[in-house]
């Protein structure tokens, strides 16, 4: 059972790891409007630009 | 289907006009329309029409005019309003009329179209649309006449700060719900493992053990102090205001099971472990207000709705040129041109002989009125005749609208207060838990003093109210979210708890009880002439009008002869030449031939009559038409024991009529925003709960100061920001329907609060004997909240099997392959 107290560790290191991507993509503007960016998927525009903030 | 426009979905009445999409010809209701649906299909995103969830407003025709937007070319003025870093222009603009996610994919592709334009987003929750283009190539008025053209209103949004607060607002509790969610699963993972030893009567070595509560305490203590926060300053704040808000119990509870916890957790003294539940806890309350939050975002501020109200440029007449200037810049005492179709944008005195104004929106008169010269017209009403200018007598912050908006912020802030009914049953509860608290401590001080402390603690985290707090939330923000699907918007949770009180209704009349617009009700003809070729005349002859008269005719015809020497007489009439005879259209006193073989007119509609140079050939009744959901509306509310009355700004001729038809005895015409005001404070005087329901700006005090409000959904924003319901579909029936389901959401929530009191209730006698072990208390605790939510869900609506395919049907059948394609 020692092994947990290397595994419990590691888990809480991605657990602080998963909350920083989510923190990051927050300020990315990724949940500021979760409607529309599901129509996106019927644009068959080949010029969509990415964005470029 | 074929009844109704294919772009707008209202009904068609008699328009033969077309549009070609695709290869097909499908109806439409009018111009605007036809021009909208045909710029869709023709630049390829005739997908719209397959995806939309709700169909938008008919486009203006002022929408439409290339010339409504060519004030945003003077760089001066587009300045105002756009950012410029080196060779790139950008801009945020407030959308007015969208309603779905496909509204915003619209205006996304056909904006981004445009040459020149980088970046283009749409962002449905704010109702704005950010846009960046290389100016070399592109100007502000070519962005928001791309907008125009596909029949949304762009406009330079009131106050950006608003936005960005909410913004901010938003990522911050998003990620203060983050952080409690992933706690909670961390922290669960070691509970579970512990009750369920707990439970087989196993025995996990006790360095684990602690290793386990060593981490579980690690990670609820961000839970606690960055998520919790928000709840731990709301209590501190209400003790020191002296008042006992939710907050309190609830962050007290938190206080002490976290503090118990860590208590135990340090000292090595296991066995009280309740970071799953302060954690879990958290979570929920967090969730709840996330999804309140998201609802009163969804609302604009009251300076955003003036915005949309007011034209956002003025013509300014300078030494003899007129000059394209922002609103926001006039003075008192400028000069003003205000052109056909344009909304004036302060209140000043007439210059010219006269003008004719339509008030509508500002008065809920349904007729255009007429003003001479050196008479006030106020800001906010459109000019429907010929241009005129005017010397402004008030800034356009000291004007009429300004003043009814300063009206509706106090009648908002003197709002009769009704304590919800979750903070009057906190309050007992905590009243409650502090006697029951204090009698346990105190008879385990006789009996065994060193067991005191272990039981009172236990008494407070038993009694820690997570099912009451969520009891409110859950069942509220299931009730909005159903709402919603049936076309009622709700803005302020509270006021499903207000409507379900409601006993007397106040409701305007045009616009509310009637379309608010004039429509062809009965036409005669002279012996011997054809009606439609009447109507063709009529229509050809006001065709270039704005007025509302001219609108109601509008309407009926496609192809129209050509019109000569065409002259409009304000207040009386129109005279034209058709095919080589002058013919007129327009008041009895305009005509002024004798009526002998047309029958008289019903009182309350307003008498058109066309004639040529000898005779009178037709006489149309135009009347302001009512909904015909009006009457089932009124009398469904009377079965509920809601008496309506009518406050309308109208004449009582039109009030009268209407109120006969629908049913409605009281009825009160004439009435200033202020009279609205009073009525309706002398209903609630009476001990009254006061529906009210409306959609113009004189409405705007009315809502705001009423006990639950409702506004059309093509009402105007200012309504909308006043109100706490839009009735997106317009349809009144959903009216009683709104108030027997929030009558619903009502029992729910008292069987949650009662499920929630008898759990508390039931196990803090168990817990002061000292019979509660920890893994008890803390599935007790959270089986209760979960058991409150289920209860809650019941609200929501069934998804129905067809609902659940509707998107795999529409891509298979309604969309174009080549969607997929390339």
């Amino acid at each position: 059972m020692s092994i947990l107290f290397t595994l419990i560790p590691l888990s809480l290191l991605l657990v602080v790891f998963a909350g920083w991507a989510f923190f990051w993509a927050v300020d990315r503007g990724q949940f500021d409007d979760l409607d529309s960016p599901a129509w996106e998927i019927l644009s068959d525009n080949a010029t969509d630009k990415e964005p470029e903030e | 289907m074929s009844a109704t426009c294919f772009h707008c979905n209202e009904p068609l009445g008699t328009s033969k006009l077309t549009a070609i999409v695709g290869d097909r010809d499908e109806p439409v209701c009018c111009a605007g329309c036809r021009a909208v649906a045909e710029l869709i299909a023709g630049a390829g995103f005739s997908q719209y029409y397959a995806v939309r969830s709700q169909a938008p407003s008919r486009p203006e025709a002022a929408l439409l005019q290339a010339d409504t937007w060519s004030a945003f070319e003077n760089p001066a003025v587009a300045a105002t309003i756009t950012q410029r870093t080196g060779d790139t222009d950008a801009v945020t603009l407030g959308i007015d009329g969208l309603r779905c996610a496909a509204c915003a994919w619209l205006i996304d592709k056909v904006v981004g179209a445009l040459d020149g334009v980088q970046e283009v987003s749409t962002n449905l929750a704010t109702g704005r649309v950010h846009v960046r283009w290389r100016n070399s190539r592109l100007s502000l008025a070519e962005v928001m006449r791309a907008i125009a053209r596909a029949g949304y209103r762009p406009f330079p949004p009131g106050d950006l700060s608003i936005a960005e607060h909410q913004q901010s607002e938003r990522r911050s509790s998003l990620r203060h719900l983050a952080v409690a969610a992933f706690g909670m699963m961390q922290v669960m993972m070691f509970a579970v493992a512990s009750y369920s030893a707990e439970l087989n009567g196993e025995i996990i070595d006790p360095e684990l053990l602690s290793f386990f509560s060593l981490v579980s305490m690690l990670v609820a203590t961000p839970v606690m102090f960055y998520t919790g926060m928000p709840i731990l300053s709301g209590a501190v704040r209400s003790v020191r205001l002296r008042t006992i808000s939710m907050d309190v119990p609830v962050a007290s509870a938190l206080v002490l099971a976290y503090g118990a916890s860590v208590y135990s957790t340090l000292t090595g003294r296991l066995g009280d472990l309740y970071f799953d539940s302060v954690t879990m806890f958290i979570f929920f309350v967090t969730l709840g207000r996330f999804v309140q939050m998201s609802v009163r975002h969804r609302t604009t501020g009251i300076t955003d709705a003036l915005a949309r109200q007011m034209p956002s440029v003025a013509h300014r007449i300078r030494d003899g040129v007129a000059e394209s200037i922002p609103a926001a810049s006039l003075a008192l005492g400028d000069i003003v041109l205000v052109k056909r179709g344009e909304i004036v944008p302060a209140d000043g005195a007439l210059i010219d002989d006269e003008a004719s104004v339509d008030e509508s929106l500002l008065t809920g008169e349904s007729l255009a009125v007429r003003r001479m010269r050196g008479a006030v017209i106020t800001g906010g009403s459109l000019n429907v005749g010929h241009p005129f200018s005017m010397r402004l007598t008030a800034a356009p912050s000291q004007s009429v609208v300004a003043h009814i908006v300063a009206l509706l912020e106090r009648a908002q802030g003197q709002r009769p207060v009704i304590s919800a009914a979750a903070d009057r049953a906190s309050r007992r509860f905590l009243i409650a838990v502090i006697v029951s608290a204090v009698a346990t401590a105190a008879g385990w001080m006789i009996v065994d003093s060193s067991q005191a402390f272990g039981a009172t603690l236990a008494v407070l985290v038993v009694a820690c109210p997570c099912a009451f707090a969520i009891a409110m939330p859950a069942a509220t923000s299931a009730g909005i979210a159903a709402l919603a699907r049936k076309g009622v918007l709700v803005s302020n949770p509270a006021a499903l708890e207000a409507l379900a009180a409601v006993d007397r209704a106040v409701v305007d009349k045009t616009g509310t009880l009637t379309h608010g617009r004039l429509r062809i009700a009965r036409t005669h003809v002279a012996p011997g002439v054809d009606r439609i070729w009447c109507q063709t005349m009529a229509a050809a002859l006001e065709s270039s009008s704005e007025h509302p008269i001219a609108k109601a005719f509008r309407l009926e015809s496609s192809d129209l002869p050509a019109t000569n020497n065409v002259r409009v007489h304000a207040g009386l009439g129109i005279e034209g030449i058709v095919h080589g005879t002058q013919y007129r259209l327009g008041t009895r006193k305009f005509i002024s031939l004798p009526i002998d073989v047309l029958p008289d007119p019903q009182p309350a509609s307003t008498v058109v009559l066309l004639a040529d140079e000898h005779r009178i050939l037709a006489q149309f009744e135009l009347q302001d038409e009512l909904r015909s959901t009006a009457p089932a509306c009124v009398n469904s509310l009377g079965n509920h024991g809601i008496a309506t009355a009518i406050l309308s700004g109208d004449r009582l001729s039109a009030v009268e009529a209407v109120g006969d038809s629908c049913g409605i005895s009281e009825r009160h015409a004439a009435c200033s925003p202020e009279e609205k005001l009073e009525r309706l404070r002398a209903l609630q005087s009476q001990g009254h709960r006061v529906l009210a329901v409306g959609d113009g700006v004189n409405d705007a005090p009315l809502l705001g100061a009423a006990d639950v409000s409702v506004a059309m959904g093509r009402g105007t924003a200012l309504a909308h920001s006043s109100a706490d319901m839009i009735l997106m579909n317009e349809d009144l029936r959903a009216l009683p329907a709104a108030i027997d389901f929030t009558r619903r959401v009502r029992r729910i929530v008292r069987q949650n609060l009662f499920w929630a009191a008898a759990y508390n209730f039931g196990s803090l006698p168990l817990a002061a004997f000292g019979l509660v072990p920890p893994w008890v208390a803390a599935l007790g605790m959270s089986l209760s909240s979960i058991l409150v939510i289920a209860n809650a869900t019941r609200l929501l609506p069934k998804r129905s099997a067809a609902e659940r395919s509707r998107f795999s049907s529409s891509r298979g059948s309604s969309l174009p392959a080549q969607a997929y394609g390339s």
